[in-house]
């Protein structure tokens, strides 16, 4: 069986740091899983940044953006990797995961990675993301990888990667032991007329 | 099948000149546009309820319905929505029986939830209740109307006992309902179940969501006994711009587009007629565009458009029926007359829901004492003193 990686990268600029950690993230993850056959969506929240404001401002996202959040939706697994600006997630990053629809990544695996200029805002994945994703009822991976601008280009790089093996480890065991839960579609699963009536007015 | 027009009735300034209307004119403006929908020979017109500014839609659309009643002859008048949550459902029975009695039957409603948030407080109700409120209220509309005496008690108000809703239904038939709702599936279980109608807006959102909600809706309608899926009674909404030169459809709507309530200075107007059933452009497109509607709801009732909303002067409002009544409307009833398969009904009118009863009767409740104080008719009837609709 196919497992299903989405990975969300909120980086605005072209090359980003925030996609090359997601990037390295997705390759630990994808090396972990050994034999199983991956397929990976990458979405790039730069890509839809238009698109989801329209969607908070209108309530529905435009085609190109359903496919994205569809991808979500249906991953056994999720990757988010966003720059750390002012001390949290970027607020493109937090308008994708606002127009995700309701219990989303409940029960869902997910693996915390997040970029900034100095290690002194590595702490902002355990004040900012991790709440966030507590909230919305994810199996948030303990491990997470924080990449500060000196850990790209010194000794402490080499620290960064195998920061990222352990954090990918981990993460399938996580992944291999809780597979996502299937959405139920409520178009299809619906509850008899009779049902509603009595839950109206049970006191 | 029966063509006509919704108003959710905003006060809305117009970004062309700056202007906008007072209350007064907004709420003239609506009575004009309601007597031109009958004379340009349009089958029906809605009017949503609002409580907060920028509308003046009525608070009880059956104020405005009534004076409609009395200047126009001919047209359906019925609602756009009434809200089932936050009204008493004993005032919504009481006041829609009135109208129709005023109206000569020519009234429908349709129930909505309301999607404005500080409303619920306002009328002491909590607006994560309301689908147990819809569902709850309704049911003790249904049974108002239909039954002379009720015995009932629920969550949501105090219980009643030996309570007759007057004045009864005229001819013993009560109003017909629809239900309106964007993507809640249990509002289209709802409708289902009793056999009512099922309005989808269909318009500020991808017409995907109307499709999912009314094939759920006609899948349930078939469950419950009512009829077969194709026999339910569907209702469609539509937002329209029309000139004769598409281009110009665009660009005289672009203003009104950009500013307006709901999708303003969010999505173009190209993004938005892509990705939604909205429409700026001519006749021929209209015609072509509304038939396609067909093809993913199959065939419908009732099709409703918004045309006075996000600013247009009144002007060009009834210049928009003119359009619609002469060169739009005329083509789609013969064209989706000739696609509805014999068996597909049309739209309910208080005709056909007397003569399904088999005839009208009058369904008055007679107290036979007490008739300075109102005594209960529980106590106080007599066989020969009620004639009751009871069926």
């Amino acid at each position: 069986m196919t497992t299903r990686i989405a990975v969300i990268t909120a980086g605005i600029t072209d090359p980003s740091s925030t996609r090359l950690l997601a990037d390295r993230l997705t390759e630990s993850v994808v090396r972990a899983l050994g034999g199983h056959d991956v397929a990976v969506d990458l979405i790039e929240v730069r890509e839809v940044a238009h698109d989801v404001t329209n969607n908070v401002l209108t309530g529905f996202a435009s085609p190109e953006l359903q496919e994205r959040l569809d991808a979500i939706v249906a991953a056994d697994a999720l990757i988010v990797s966003t720059p750390i600006y002012s001390a949290s997630y970027s607020g493109l990053f937090k308008m994708l995961i606002d127009v995700l629809p309701k219990d989303a990544l409940r029960g869902k695996p997910v693996l915390l990675g997040a970029t900034g200029g100095t290690a002194r805002h590595s702490l902002a994945i355990d004040h900012a993301l991790r709440p966030l994703f507590a909230y919305l009822g994810a199996l948030v991976a303990p491990v997470a990888v924080f990449a500060a601008s000196e850990d790209w280009g010194s000794i402490e790089a080499g620290r960064l990667g195998s920061r990222i093996d352990r954090a990918g480890a981990d993460f399938v065991r996580i992944v291999a032991g809780a597979p996502a839960p299937r959405a139920t579609d409520p178009f299809e699963d619906i509850t008899p007329f009779e049902a509603l009536l009595a839950d109206a007015s049970r006191a | 099948m029966q063509f006509g027009i919704f108003t959710v009735g905003d006060v809305t300034t117009d970004p062309t000149t700056g202007r906008t209307p007072t209350e007064q004119e907004r709420i003239k403006a609506t009575v004009a546009i309601a007597k031109k929908a009958e004379e340009v020979g349009l089958d029906v017109f809605a009017t949503g309820e609002h409580h907060n500014p920028p509308f003046v839609a009525p608070a009880n659309p059956t104020v405005l319905l009534a004076h409609l009643a009395a200047v126009t002859e001919r047209i359906v008048l019925t609602t756009s929505t009434t809200l089932i949550t936050t009204n008493d459902p004993v005032r919504l029975a009481e006041d829609y029986a009135y109208l129709q009695h005023l109206a000569d039957g020519r009234i429908d409603l349709m129930m909505g939830r309301g999607n404005t948030g500080p409303v619920y407080p306002w009328f002491g109700k909590d607006i994560r209740d309301g689908i147990p409120l819809a569902i709850e209220n309704y049911a003790l509309l249904h049974k108002l109307w239909r039954e002379d005496v009720v015995n009932w008690q629920g969550k949501y108000r105090t219980p009643l006992q030996g309570f007759t809703s007057t004045p009864r239904p005229l001819d013993g038939v009560p109003p017909f309902v629809w239900h309106g709702s964007i993507r809640s599936p249990e509002i289209a279980e709802q409708a289902a179940y009793y056999g009512d109608g099922f309005f989808s807006n269909h318009i500020f959102w991808p017409a995907s969501h109307a499709k999912q909600m009314v094939q759920l809706y006609r899948r349930r309608f078939e469950h419950y006994g009512h009829g077969s899926a194709d026999q339910a009674i569907v209702g469609l909404g539509g937002q329209v711009f029309i000139r004769p030169n598409s281009q110009d459809a665009i660009r005289e709507f672009r203003p009104y587009f950009d500013n307006a309530p709901v999708y303003g200075h969010g999505p173009s107007l190209e993004d938005m007629m892509a990705q939604t059933p909205l429409l700026a452009g001519s006749p021929q497109q209209v015609i072509e565009a509304t038939l396609g509607y067909r093809d993913y709801v199959g065939d419908y009732q009732r099709q409703l458009w918004l045309m006075d909303h996000a600013g247009l002067p009144l002007k060009t409002v009834l210049e928009q029926l003119d359009i619609l009544g002469e060169q739009v409307v005329p083509v789609l009833r013969k064209e989706f007359a000739a696609l509805k398969p014999a068996h597909v009904p049309d739209a309910p009118t208080h005709a056909s829901l007397v003569a399904n009863a088999g005839g009208g009767h009058d369904a008055t409740v007679y107290a036979a004492a007490d008739d300075v104080t109102g005594g209960s008719p529980d106590e106080s009837r007599t066989p020969a003193a009620t004639n009751g609709d009871r069926r």
